[in-house]
């Protein structure tokens, strides 16, 4: 067991902890013994990650098997390397650069907007219960409506360029952080709420000092959906009316029978709405690297 | 006599919720002098944490008054330190960081003060621990993060409700001979909530019994033993009379609440 003697040596004996539990003692371990230890500890760290190599290549065998056992045209399923013949001649000619950027500045223009707007209503709701109980009813019947059965109007109102995929962006990105702020903020201390009033704290101070950090583990639950929502919602933005990006391109493959460029492009949302989760995740462990160190004696 | 420090006058409280009415207590009039230790003992439901909470500002009586050096008690005051039975500190800051909030809240954080805070807290023994994170503390250790975060403001006046009511009982033990130590140096002035005779004997100079539903002062008994005080006191004749003298004290309370 971990406890707080361990990592901080010399501790007061009245801690909590054991003075006479038995310390261990290692020794050090012959160099090649040392060095396989340490790759078998980052497996051990990192299942999900050293497995991956051994995943993808076996989807991609099986997919090249199927396609040569079957021998299926290219317009119905073409194998793994058509598919990057096709994305480098895509990259080569700088189609492929144009669409990401214009889905990703939907993306971007969308989260921007619609989680702005969740943050602030969010705390507005999560302050006061009365608000809460008169626009919730409202917020949650909005989201049975499927963004993908408004999307059309959406694009009959605010025309095919780049307005109406932000909304639709904005739409799907809205709910999620919504909640989570909401629970985030009615979810802080309440003896903490009491401290920083002993302390007479400004409202600007309760906000930076305790609502924000101490929501902040909630809100990025909520966080992680909306980054996901925001593909698929500027993906369906796109389908709907467009003359470029990602899911534009998949339309047009569509179309024309392109079925290779219609993989390019699912390949690049994929690898899109990937980045995203794990830049937010990655910046969730950053911001929440006190959570990590949950090493509670049991006292 | 000179002024004391905090005063309460006939105070009162009742909580109202919807159409019930609880009253909490009742007619409450108290002092405390400067440098001066006052426990206030009762058992559950005599409005104990609720009459600190008037005292220290961060309720509003239903009636009566409270006045701190002579000034009446509205809202908290920079002057009064809490000290909760739950340790509330920030888990996301280090045990530094929660000393040091109330100065932050305050003013922008000089180097300086950062130091005092480490200093101060390895006063309390927990020198390695400043940049421990709450959730790797113990109980023991939390709590005296709280202290050290209360006493660093320097308060004139120290509220303390049941501060180590959640700690083992030898924890406790030794966290009561520090904080004896502490407030005898900086001769701070404190009241102190507990439910333990004992531990109120220990510490006090006077004290309050709290009792009945609403609660009420049932009496104030002075405690006489000679400072500094030892654990070995509370074996003396003189000790268990207190006790006795306490816990009848409690026990009046009782009887009067349980014929209304």
């Amino acid at each position: 067991m971990k406890d707080s003697s361990i990592l901080f040596p010399g501790a007061p004996a009245d801690d909590g902890t054991d003075p006479a539990a038995p310390q261990t003692i290692e020794h050090p371990a012959p160099r090649t013994r040392r060095q396989a230890g340490r790759v078998r500890d980052w497996i051990a760290r990192h299942p999900a990650l050293a497995a991956f190599p051994f995943v993808l290549s076996a989807a991609l065998l099986l997919w090249e098997a199927l396609v040569r056992w079957q021998e299926y045209p290219v317009f119905i399923l073409p194998g793994p390397r058509t598919v990057l013949r096709k994305a480098l001649a895509m990259a080569v000619d700088g189609s492929l650069l144009r669409h990401a950027q214009a889905t990703v500045i939907e993306i971007g223009a969308g989260l921007l907007i619609g989680l702005t707007l969740a943050f602030l209503l969010g705390y507005w709701l999560g302050r006061s219960r009365t608000l809460d109980r008169i626009l919730s009813p409202y917020l949650v019947a909005s989201q049975t409506i499927p963004v993908v059965a408004i999307a059309p109007l959406l694009v009959i109102w605010f025309g095919s360029g780049l307005l109406s995929k932000v909304l639709v962006t904005t739409i799907m990105v809205f709910f999620p952080t919504l909640v989570s702020t909401v629970v985030g903020i009615r979810n802080v201390d309440p003896d903490l709420r009491e401290l920083m009033r002993s302390l007479r704290a400004s409202r600007r101070q309760l906000f930076l000092k305790l609502e924000l950090p101490g929501a902040l583990p909630v809100i990025f639950s909520g966080l992680k959906l909306s980054v996901i929502l925001a593909v698929v919602g500027a993906i369906v933005g796109e389908f709907v009316g467009a003359d470029q990006g990602l899911g534009f391109l998949i339309n047009l493959g569509r179309g024309v029978l392109d079925t290779p460029m219609i993989f390019v492009a699912v390949l690049m949302i994929v690898l899109l709405a990937q980045g995203m989760y794990w830049s937010v995740t990655l910046l969730e462990s950053y911001l929440l690297r006190w959570k990590q160190l949950g090493l509670k004696d049991g006292d | 006599m000179t002024e004391p420090l905090l005063r309460a006058r006939n105070v009162s409280h009742t909580y109202s919720r919807r159409n019930r009415v609880t009253p909490a207590l009742a007619g409450v009039s108290l002092s405390v002098q400067a440098h001066e230790f006052v426990c206030v003992v009762g058992d559950s439901g005599s409005g104990k944490s609720t009459l600190l909470r008037i005292l220290g500002g961060l309720l509003a009586p239903t009636s009566g008054l409270v006045q701190f050096e002579g000034n009446t008690v509205r809202a908290p005051q920079p002057q009064i330190g809490f000290v909760f039975q739950n340790t509330n500190l920030m888990p996301w800051r280090t045990a530094l960081e929660n000393v040091l909030l109330p100065l932050e809240l305050r003013k922008p954080l000089a180097d300086q003060d950062r130091e005092r805070a480490r200093a101060a807290l390895a006063l309390m023994g927990l020198g390695k621990f400043a940049d421990a994170y709450p959730s790797q503390l113990s109980g023991g250790m939390a709590q005296r993060v709280t202290l050290t975060r209360a006493l660093l403001q320097s308060p004139a006046l120290l509220l303390m409700d049941e501060p180590f009511g959640a700690l083992d009982a030898l924890t406790r033990e030794r966290l009561n001979q520090e904080l004896l130590r502490i407030c005898h140096d900086r001769q701070q002035t404190v009241l102190m909530i507990t439910h333990s005779i004992q531990e109120a004997v220990f510490l006090a100079d006077r004290v309050l019994v709290l009792s009945g539903q609403p609660g009420s002062l049932q009496g104030i008994i002075p405690v006489h033993l000679p400072r500094p005080r030892t654990l070995e006191m509370l074996t003396r004749p003189q000790a268990g009379a207190l006790i006795s003298e306490i816990r009848a004290c409690l026990a009046t309370g009782a009887e009067q609440a349980a014929r209304q």
